[in-house]
């Protein structure tokens, strides 16, 4: 092995992806500067592709909220929040993003542009009172787009199946008004080309990301789904039909595909294979990665993945021979799968355990998410039902440190590895 | 004759057992923590051997364990007190398949398997609510020494209902009956009766499965043993020995160890 190739090339997604990042937030911060306005979208279901059709600047209130927390001032937007009469329960990615505003979007990152216009499916509630808060602070058009969601545990529809085309002339029609108050917010002439060019881009990135993580199935893992993997999926979601994007992640899988070329793991000896069912715990991020990482354990994969990039797990590839019809198809493919995967949690993990060879699984509710939170005892107590896996449950929170008891993790995963350790020597003495 | 030790470091109390190589107990000690954790897991290690007359370089092999494991210098490895709680159990009564521990700041419900093994557990969570803390703010609202709790409660024949699940809040609920002329032993009643309903909740939470082991330094409280076996309904596996649980698990693993280390292979590792 070369290496300076493996120089060039092992490491190369986090550090292009770091580098993207701070080119976004720079590009925001002139854009605010400048006294422009963007268009404010979330994670699961971004509608990316038509708002960049438009060349719209998009702000993430979800990427700027977490942001705080890893730059660790998330409790300083968070309290005054609180002090403008926020309830601690309440979301605390809303929070730290209405203290944002608040302070006319002064960020760590940068200065945040105000909105031009909001845009949010129904795959989170709370996605609906956020908005509502924009709309009340700056009095611009919120549009909200309802993504009919799987029926019932197993009864996904497919293209050609009534419901589903049912379902898909409704997000269509909805995808219609968007564009048409793009037009009347931007000044601008939809150009249906330039929305294939877009779409294009997101296609490859779709693509990417599927890829990517049926990667992970290698043994030793190429990337850990929850420090490495949420770095992937903030340049998913933020370059979503952008070159650059697609480009990101092409070299992405390049890289990923040397590594299990060359068995090149994220972690000197894999002993364990895990996989984080919830939101990650951003105010010690590393930290909590390396109570586990400590064990010689290591997220092979994270249902985050799969809810917080929108459903992009499914790599749906767009037909661009006919965009707007086939547009909805995907939203309403990839959408639905982001919601399955967060309520039907135990199917998913069920489906990972073979192919990604799975030891345990960390299930994490936090606090001030009850949308991820609510029923993962259930799913939990579901699956083991069904399947001899071990797991964990340790409760936390994605923004509010006030809750995070670095102490209380740390001796809920010793104990967790301890059990594994143990259940791998019975099991050695049984074979 | 080989010795195992296990130092079990907890939030208010620590405890220290000897084992010989019979896995029989042959000595205890028992102290408050303070503030000097190492100091406080040293002492109380030298106090369980110099009452047995022991060396301390006879004890091949220590195991830290509790909330302070880390800080006992002198060890050879740690264990977590959950690993350590179900081991120690499973020794004392073997037939036990759920431990319900008690102690000083937390309480864990740990579902056991018939070899001792842990196959769940679940804790309290970031607050004292359910936990010997919360027994420790009714002593002080009412001015009744920790020890005197049970006995006191148990003279109670109708038990008030303490609704808050807040420590703090308990103490100013506790004051409140007070004030409505409610009588001290229904009032404890009614702390202990509370603790009770959250740890249940805990252990159904884990699959409560019989027989169950009450452990911890609450486990010598007689009216939460009455308590938890009312919210039960059946009853417990309690020895004077479980409050030293977590100790003795602790201990049975560093046995292990110097057993395994025996073998022609002399490689294995303690694996709880």
């Amino acid at each position: 092995m070369s290496n300076t190739l493996k120089d060039e090339i092992v490491g190369r997604g986090n550090n292009d992806g770091a580098r993207m990042f701070r080119e976004w937030f720079e590009e925001l911060n002139g854009c605010s500067e400048r006294g422009e306005q963007a268009a404010y979208v979330f994670v699961m279901g971004s509608f990316n592709e038509v708002l960049k059709s438009f060349d719209f600047p998009v702000v993430f209130p979800e990427i700027n909220s977490l942001q705080t927390a890893v730059r660790r001032v998330a409790n300083e937007y968070l309290e005054e929040a609180e002090d403008y009469g926020y309830s601690p329960d309440i979301c605390g990615y809303v929070k730290a993003d209405i203290a944002t505003q608040l302070r006319g979007g002064q960020h760590p990152m940068g200065q945040i542009p105000k909105p031009a216009l909001t845009v949010l499916t129904n795959a989170c509630n709370t996605y609906i009172k956020w908005a509502e808060a924009w709309e009340r602070m700056y009095q611009m058009p919120v549009v909200t787009l309802d993504v009919p969601g799987t029926r019932q545990l197993g009864g996904q529809t497919w293209r050609g199946d009534r419901d589903f085309e049912n379902d898909r002339n409704y997000v269509e029609m909805q995808i219609r008004e968007l564009i048409r108050t793009c037009e009347e917010v931007s000044g601008k002439k939809f150009d249906i080309d330039r929305l294939r060019e877009v779409m294009g881009h997101a296609n490859g990135i779709s693509s990417g990301w599927k890829r990517l993580l049926e990667l992970n199935a290698n043994r030793p893992s190429v990337f850990n789904a929850l420090t490495d993997g949420t770095i992937y999926l903030g340049v998913a979601n933020g370059f979503r039909g952008e070159e650059a994007g697609a480009r990101y992640f092409a070299d992405l899988v390049e890289e990923m595909e040397y590594k299990v070329e060359h068995g090149i793991g994220t972690i000197t000896e894999e002993e364990y294979r895990l996989v984080f069912v919830g939101v990650p715990c951003y105010p010690i991020f590393r930290r909590f990665n390396e109570l586990f990482s400590e064990w010689n354990g290591t997220f092979v994969h994270s249902t985050y993945l799969w809810f917080a990039s929108g459903g992009s797990n499914r790599g749906f590839q767009y037909d661009l021979s006919d965009p707007i019809a086939s547009l909805a198809e995907g939203t309403l493919v990839s959408v639905r799968d982001a919601m399955d995967s967060m309520f039907h949690h135990d199917s998913v993990v069920e489906s990972m355990l073979e192919e990604y060879q799975v030891d345990g699984i960390v299930y994490h509710p936090i606090k001030s998410c009850r949308t991820v939170s609510t029923g993962l005892a259930d799913g939990r107590r579901a699956l083991s039902e069904r399947q001899d896996i071990a797991s964990l449950f340790i409760e936390s929170d994605m923004m509010d440190r006030r809750v995070v008891s670095e102490a209380q993790l740390k001796n809920r995963a010793d104990a967790f590895f301890e059990g594994l350790a143990s259940r791998r020597k019975q099991a050695a003495i049984q074979s | 004759m080989a010795y195992a030790a296990g130092v079990d470091v907890g939030s208010t109390q620590t405890k220290a057992v000897i084992i010989d190589e019979e896995r029989n107990i042959i000595a205890r000690s028992l102290l408050d923590t303070g503030a000097n954790v190492v100091q406080a897991a040293e002492k109380a290690f030298k106090e369980a051997v110099e009452s047995k007359g022991i060396l301390e370089e006879e004890v091949e092999w220590v195991i830290g364990t509790g909330y302070g494991r880390y800080r006992v210098t002198f060890g050879n490895d740690q264990v977590t007190e959950i690993s350590c709680h179900g081991r120690g159990a499973s020794h004392l009564f073997p037939q036990t398949r759920t431990v319900v521990d008690m102690g000083g700041q937390d309480t864990k419900a740990i579902r056991v398997s018939p070899g001792g093994q842990i196959e769940d557990f679940c804790m309290n969570d970031k607050c004292a609510a359910g936990t010997g803390r919360f027994l420790g703010a009714a002593s002080a609202a009412l001015d009744i020494p920790l020890d005197d709790l049970g006995d006191t409660a148990l003279q109670s024949d109708k038990g008030v209902r303490i609704s808050t699940t807040c420590t703090v809040f308990a103490e100013s609920e506790v004051l409140a009956w007070l004030g409505k002329g409610k009588k001290v032993h229904d009032i404890l009643w009614g702390v202990h009766e509370s603790i009770a309903t959250r740890s249940l909740g805990l252990m159904r939470r884990v699959g409560l499965e019989d027989e169950i082991t009450f452990t911890g330094g609450v486990s010598r409280n007689v009216a939460m043993v009455k308590a938890l076996e009312d919210a039960l309904g059946h009853k417990l596996n309690v020895s004077d020995d479980c409050h030293y649980m977590g100790a003795l698990g602790a201990a049975l693993f560093a046995m292990d160890h110097i057993l395994a280390s025996r073998t022609a292979a002399g490689t294995e590792e303690v694996s709880p």
